[in-house]
């Protein structure tokens, strides 16, 4: 079973601490990889780089020629890159694979006149042109490509990864919205594209557990012309998806999600004051119910935190902090690792029906019941 | 024989019939109740002359032949009273004495079903075992990851929708807006099939119905009947357990009249309208209900005169084009009832059954799609029709689902799938291979008249003779003699008896693949089968 662990802080903060937590839970993974996501960056990149799209992957020599001449081409010029090529021997298990980037790029004349939406579909574009650039030579590999968002995969233990690469030196990484999970893909063969954290347009969500209607769900995000719902190695990439077109094209508060993944029973539904919108909500989304014993921890592009769990509660999952850092965690030792002199009594385990939220200000854990009423949608 | 007597073509020997009677002369009390049972006249007591030669024990005296004479029965030979195996004399027969057997050699009487140069008619569906859909295994069940849900214990939601879905961005604005919503109904995602009043008897049809509502009001399981072309009892129609049906128009519009009076006086909606084009069993036919059971009662719901066949044209006579049968079929059934019911065609499985779907998708109003494939049954239809016609249901439903996928309509337009399912009584495993296939429901008949009430009727041409309103049973008969034998209650009972075992073997299907929330529709990952070709055709993993 993966295990998850999640920092939602409002000062940037190491991810070491994030791998450092997902070392206590070691027990129940068997550290086969790493993901991260970082957000709500530090350093340069909040300081000179606001806005600025971020491209994070692997890059061999060949390939890192080969994304320059394709910047180039679109007109977009290289701001400040972290670039790490490690030179010591990796860990075991690890391939050697080249430069490990992160490149904040200045975006060509013209585009600020383009929608915020328009933008948004050009990045996506470009990163799944360069992605499959990559797949043909196995040059190039692209996690993600948007301001503010840096993503690292890898294969290895997690700890062993995060010293060999160094991630906790440069201050540049620290981030306010961490995500970290702990082991490489299982249902399927290794592959970093598999590995979790997904993002998308700012949506990113990871996932411990197994989505069993995998297959009617992809072939339904993927009829819906949504660019960027593609992919697929993995069979959890879908919630990403599910939660970027739960926000973004419906435009649904992230409450709702729970309400799509998993919507309640008729007869729960029946005295409920949004049933007339739950229902219309369940019927139309019938086709992204998910079934299989999942714990979905995500952030938003607004720097907000959640977690929900499937309907049986089948996989473990627990929020807790204090002021100003809050961690979203499979275990309870994960956390208190990280935030250990927290109030304990204030942890919260979210159950089949809860939604937990940490807002960007990281002030308080929001527990939220689908039996409860959802703030006007629409 | 005597030598004088004449042999033609069509003289057979008991020995060339598919069925026999086995007759044993020493059980017999000759209570007469196998030859007063037989729906087709196959035997009739015989009068037997033996010839005994006695041979004293010494040699003064010469043998002596001793004639007796004793009564037993006989097997007819001639074509058209042939023995149909359906075992009513053995189930009579208080010694089992007698019963059917089949000679699985004989091809003879094949040759001879077209006295008067009329091609043999039956009821049933065609005549072979094999059943692609008993072929599929079911096999993603994570052992990793994934515990395996119990069937017995967690909460499952089988329920199906039933209507015109609309997509999360339309309903949403449909809401905001507070338009007009397509009528959706939630229900079992197994549905009785048309078997038409006319063509059941009307203690089969009231046993059905009581079985359905005992279903949905004691029980809680949303199961829908769809009443087949023929009309509706006006009772039923001006009842509150109208919800539970699915009207069935067809092209002859039989019982239309009914329905069209009873609207005012209707108490609650009817489930749903089902316009029939076409019928796996009989494709490009229209229905036929032969004059043998045209009673009083149903040329009175049906609005003909007694005693006289009647066929439905192929094809709906108002409209010459799927493009219009679509539009205005479609619209005036939903207008009738103020676009509060949802409408959809029933149509047989064919190689056009895309075209009509693509019709559908872009008809608001169209509220799904059912597609009866070969194996479909009916209660009349030619020999050759029913053998050697249509197409698969499980290729066609899987292009049908395939084509809604491509254009994101995939459950938006319900596909209701029918036409074999359960054949070999599996009935839980092949509607869940074709849920798994892409059907939102399926749909069953014959299964429901072997289970519910006992019909005889196999794929090897066993009773097969509901057309001519002999059914031995009581189900497809108008005759009072014969449908007086099927209790309604104890059909109901039965009804209900398959739904709950159905309920359950479907959890024990799912459950293990891990799923209990949401009907696996189109999850055909977790399907395998052992033969490449079909395989490839439906897009599921080849295993041996």
């Amino acid at each position: 079973m993966c295990r998850l662990f999640a920092l939602t802080s409002r000062d940037p903060i190491s991810p070491m601490l994030a791998i450092n937590a997902l070392n206590t839970m070691k027990e129940g993974h068997d550290g086969s990889g790493v993901g991260l996501c970082l957000r709500g960056l530090g350093g340069r990149f909040e300081e000179e780089l606001q806005g600025c799209p971020i491209l994070s992957g692997i890059f061999t020599e060949a390939g890192l020629r080969r994304l320059e001449q394709y910047t180039m081409d679109h007109g977009f010029k290289s701001q400040y890159s972290i670039l790490y090529t490690p030179e010591t021997e990796p860990p075991e298990g690890t391939p050697v694979r080249g430069t490990y980037a992160a490149i904040a790029y200045k975006v060509p004349r013209g585009w600020k006149e383009l929608t915020p939406a328009q933008q948004g579909q050009k990045l996506v574009e470009m990163r799944l042109e360069l992605r499959k650039m990559g797949e043909e030579d196995g040059d190039i590999m692209v996690f993600s490509f948007w301001p503010d968002t840096i993503i690292v995969k890898e294969v290895g233990d997690p700890l062993e990864i995060g010293e060999w690469l160094q991630l906790g030196a440069n201050r540049n990484l620290y981030a306010r919205h961490i995500l970290a999970q702990g082991r490489q893909n299982t249902n399927y063969a290794i592959n970093l594209y598999a590995c979790h954290p997904f993002f998308i347009e700012g949506v990113a969500s990871m996932t411990n557990g197994e989505n069993t209607a995998f297959i009617p769900i992809k072939e339904y995000l993927q009829s819906r012309n949504v660019t960027g719902y593609s992919g697929y190695q993995s069979d959890s990439e879908v919630f990403t998806h599910i939660a970027h077109y739960t926000t973004k094209r419906l435009g649904l508060d992230i409450r709702a999600y729970k309400h799509v993944i998993t919507p309640l029973m008729d007869h729960e539904m029946a005295d409920h004051p949004d049933r007339e919108f739950l229902a219309t909500l369940k019927r139309s989304c019938r086709k992204m119910i998910i079934d299989g014993p999942n714990c979905v921890i995500g952030t938003l592009d607004d720097g907000s935190m959640f977690m929900v769990q499937d309907r049986k509660k089948l996989r473990p999952g627990i929020v807790g902090g204090k002021d100003g850092i809050y961690a979203f965690s499979s275990e309870v030792c994960g956390i208190d690792a990280v935030i250990p002199d927290r109030d304990k009594s204030k942890d919260f385990q979210p159950m089949h029906l809860d939604t937990v939220i940490v807002g960007p200000d990281c002030k308080e854990i929001e527990t939220c019941s689908q039996k409860d009423q959802l703030p006007r949608q629409l | 024989m005597l030598t004088e007597r004449p042999i033609t073509p069509s003289t057979l020997g008991v020995k060339d019939l598919n069925w026999q009677i086995e007759w044993d002369k020493d059980l017999c009390t000759q209570c007469g109740r196998c030859t007063s049972v037989c729906p087709v006249n196959a035997i009739e007591l015989g009068v037997h002359r033996k010839r005994e030669i006695k041979t004293p024990a010494s040699l003064m005296k010469k043998a002596e032949n001793e004639y007796s004479i004793f009564y037993g029965i006989r097997q007819k030979t001639d074509p058209a009273y042939a023995c149909i195996g359906c075992s009513m004399c053995n189930m009579v027969c208080p010694n089992n004495a007698i019963g059917p057997k089949r000679e699985e050699g004989s091809t003879t009487q094949k040759f001879h079903n077209d006295r008067g140069g009329n091609p043999r008619t039956r009821g049933g569906r065609r005549n072979s075992g094999e059943s692609l859909l008993d072929q599929i295994k079911f096999m993603r069940i994570s052992m990793l990851t994934d515990p395996a849900l119990d069937a017995g214990r967690h909460e499952f939601r089988l329920n199906t929708l039933l209507g015109r879905v609309q997509s999360p961005e339309e309903s949403l604005k449909t809401y905001q807006e507070h338009g007009w919503k397509p009528p959706v109904r939630e229900i079992y995602p197994l549905v009785i099939g048309g078997m038409s009043f006319g063509a059941m008897s009307p203690n089969m049809w009231e046993g059905l119905q009581m079985g359905v509502a005992y279903l949905n009001e004691e029980l809680n399981m949303p199961v829908r009947i769809s009443t087949g072309e023929g009309g509706c009892p006006p009772r039923l129609l001006r009842s509150r357990f109208l919800k539970y049906v699915i009207l069935q128009i067809a092209s002859g519009y039989f019982g239309w009249d009914e329905i069209i009076h009873a609207i005012p006086e209707m108490k609650v909606d009817p489930c749903a309208i089902e316009i029939k084009y076409g019928q796996g069993a009989k494709p490009g036919d229209g229905g036929l209900l032969m004059w043998y059971k045209v009673n009083k009662l149903i040329a009175a719901i049906r609005g003909v005169p007694e005693g006289v066949s009647l066929p439905s044209p192929p094809t709906h006579q108002t409209q010459y084009s799927i493009e219009e049968s679509v539009a205005k079929m479609i619209q005036s059934m939903s207008m009738a009832w103020g676009f509060r019911v949802p409408v959809y065609p029933k149509i047989s499985a064919s190689s056009t059954s895309l075209a009509v779907l693509n019709n559908l998708t872009r008809n608001p109003y169209a509220a799904g799609l059912a597609i009866d494939g070969e194996d479909g049954g009916t209660g009349a239809a030619y020999n050759v029709s029913m053998n050697h016609m249509g197409h698969p249901i499980a290729s066609n439903l899987r292009d049908c689902y395939n084509a809604l996928v491509v254009t994101g309509k995939q459950n938006e337009l319900p596909l209701i799938a029918g036409g074999g399912i359960g054949k070999s009584g599996n009935l839980a495993a092949n509607a869940a291979a074709l849920i798994m296939l892409g059907a939102s429901a399926v749909q069953v008949g014959k299964y429901v008249m072997q289970a519910g009430a006992g019909c005889l009727g196999s794929e090897k041409d066993r009773c097969n003779v509901c057309n001519i309103g002999v059914c031995p049973k009581g189900i497809t008969s108008q005759d009072p003699r014969l449908y007086r034998r099927l209790d309604p209650e104890k059909v109901a009972e039965r009804v209900v008896d398959f739904y709950l075992s159905f309920d359950t073997e479907i959890k024990k299907i799912i459950a293990p693949l891990g799923r209990s929330t949401s009907l696996p529709i189109g999850m055909a990952d977790a399907l395998g089968i052992s033969d490449r070709d079909a395989a490839d055709r439906l897009g599921i993993k080849y295993v041996v």
